[in-house]
């Protein structure tokens, strides 16, 4: 089983979302988050004074799926965040050891 | 605003003397409408624009709740509500009488406790030449919490609610009364030629001088200028609320220009106060596409804090005249008004004095410009005597204001502590969020 965390433009949402559906995902966490990159922040200007925007909206993805399926989830989500420009977002894969649905008790691959 | 007529009572009394009959009796008491139909209707104008000011406090508290961050609202909330009625009864306790004293010296006389018509007042013991006292007090004491509600604006976020109180008693019931009382009551500045229709001075800069004292005293915000000198922004929480302070404010300002006519008893007089608005609403809408289209100029990106600021900076503008002018005039003293406000609210930030909402440009600044275009519209108006009369409002609310904020600083403090003040001022001295569920549920 793979943990498939992504960052994304936030308006990229829905359409990395139906790119999932339409490959089987059936289901993901969404979180809004700000941070930093490569695309670093920008300057802003309020009543006058400028100021720094030193984080910048992102949406976080959090996809648990089989490992068979990680591969795909990635490509399918690098293809529909992708805008050529710089912020476009970051996915990275990590294990997971365990699984569990808490309605029925299935474990790992079963519980995805 | 003109000064008071004082023919109080006794005008009538003559012809109730002689009543042979009883016939003859009701036909000498019982006058035309021509008689009193200028005391009803004036009466009338008061009480509505008495109404619409009222409601200004309203568009303070929803501008102010705007501006300030949202650990802070709960706040802003209590000290505008309580600042309104710590200022309706310190009006009626000295306030009033002390504002219009009657025959004074001209500077100083302390009045007692207001005191109303007699119910249902007959015609021959009513002030037939004016309005009824009720409406005269109610629509003097809306003017005065408009002057305590611009300084808890500048003084968000940081002063105790108690200290800011115990000013606004003191700003409510004895310093505006007596500054107020130089020009409408028929002081010395009155007699002097000074010129202040419906308050740029009288209301305005004097709460903004208060406000620039008690800044000044205060300190800013914590974070708000960096160790490097930098300007870090603090921006409000809420711009929708903002907005909506300022649409009330400026609804609110037909009442506040328009019933300082003093009267609608006539057709010019009527027909005044339809002037008024029309230019009233015209300063207003100069001042915000002044500063939005300045703020695009010179940021890049329309500001709508300053196009905010700038629609009441148009206001305060013509404040002081807004009968004379044409609506070309009003349109360009209200122009003037936003410029001031564009440019002076980062020259305060460079001074490091911290104002929450801009209630010193606002008020202070463009209500000094609006007292000197006076002489553009007004032939009875003089450069020299008004600029003596925004000096002597400045000199005395500034210094007072400046003693009464060392004096409160000293005795019970008028700042909340570091932690305080960082943990936001709701929960710490009030135990109460404005928006709990956000950070609970």
């Amino acid at each position: 089983m793979k943990l498939i965390i992504a960052t994304i433009k936030p308006f990229k949402l829905e359409e990395v979302r139906e790119a999932l559906t339409d490959i089987g995902v059936r289901g993901m966490m969404v979180t809004e988050i700000k941070g930093f990159g490569s695309q670093s922040g920008h300057t802003e200007i309020y009543r006058g004074a400028e100021y720094a925007v030193n984080f910048v909206p992102k949406i976080k993805l959090e996809i648990a799926v089989s490992a068979a399926m990680a591969d795909q989830v990635v490509e399918a989500i690098t293809k529909a965040a992708r805008t050529g420009k710089i912020g476009d977002g970051k996915i990275f894969v990590l294990d997971i050891q365990q699984a569990m649905r808490v309605r029925t008790g299935e474990t790992n691959d079963d519980a995805l | 605003m003109t000064i008071k007529s004082f023919t109080k009572k006794g005008l009538a009394s003559a012809a109730m003397i002689a009543v042979p009959s009883l016939a003859l009796a009701q036909d000498a008491a019982a006058p035309g409408f021509d008689e009193i139909g200028p005391y009803i209707m004036t009466t009338l104008l008061f009480c509505m624009a008495g109404f619409l000011v009222f409601f200004m406090a309203c568009g303070f508290a929803m501008l102010e709740g705007g501006l300030v961050r949202s650990k802070n609202v709960t706040m802003q909330m209590t000290k505008n509500i309580a600042l309104y009625s710590v200022a309706a009864i310190m009006y009626w306790l000295i306030g009033f009488n002390t504002m219009y004293p009657g025959d004074f010296n001209g500077y100083f006389a302390i009045g007692g406790q207001t005191v109303l018509d007699a119910v249902g007042v007959a015609a021959a013991d009513a002030d037939l030449g004016y309005a009824s006292i009720g409406s005269d007090f109610f629509f003097q004491l809306v003017f005065v919490a408009a002057t305590a509600s611009i300084v808890s604006g500048a003084l968000a976020e940081r002063i105790k609610l108690w200290p800011f109180l115990a000013f606004v008693v003191v700003l409510t019931g004895v310093m505006y009364p007596i500054s107020g009382s130089w020009q409408w009551g028929g002081g010395w500045l009155s007699e002097a030629g000074f010129s202040d229709f419906a308050g740029s001075t009288v209301v305005h800069s004097v709460g903004g001088w208060a406000a620039l004292a008690g800044a000044i005293v205060l300190g800013p915000r914590i974070g708000k200028y960096s160790k490097d000198g930098k300007v870090i922004p603090i921006p409000g929480s809420n711009l929708a609320l903002a907005t909506l302070g300022t649409f009330i404010l400026w609804l609110g300002w037909f009442g506040f220009n328009g019933g300082s006519q003093l009267a609608m008893g006539t057709v010019g007089d009527v027909s005044d106060v339809s002037r008024i608005f029309a230019n009233t609403n015209m300063a207003a809408a100069a001042g915000a596409v002044t500063a939005l289209i300045l703020t695009q100029v010179m940021y890049k990106k329309p500001d709508l804090t300053m196009v905010l600021n700038g629609a009441l900076a148009g206001l305060v503008s013509i404040t002081a005249e807004p009968l004379a002018p044409t609506l070309f005039g009003a349109l360009w003293i209200g122009a003037v008004g936003g410029v001031i406000v564009v440019f002076t609210v980062p020259m305060l930030d460079k001074l490091k004095i911290d104002d929450v909402v801009g209630a010193i440009p606002v008020h202070l600044f463009a209500g000094i410009w609006g007292t000197i275009a006076v002489i553009f519209y007004n032939g009875d108006a003089s450069l020299g005597t008004q600029l003596l009369g925004i000096a002597a409002y400045g000199a005395f609310t500034f210094v007072a204001s400046l003693v009464l904020w060392f004096i409160l600083k000293a005795v019970i403090g008028i700042r909340v502590g570091e932690e305080e003040e960082i943990n936001g001022l709701d929960m710490t001295e009030l135990g109460m969020e404005a928006y709990p569920e956000f950070s609970k549920s």
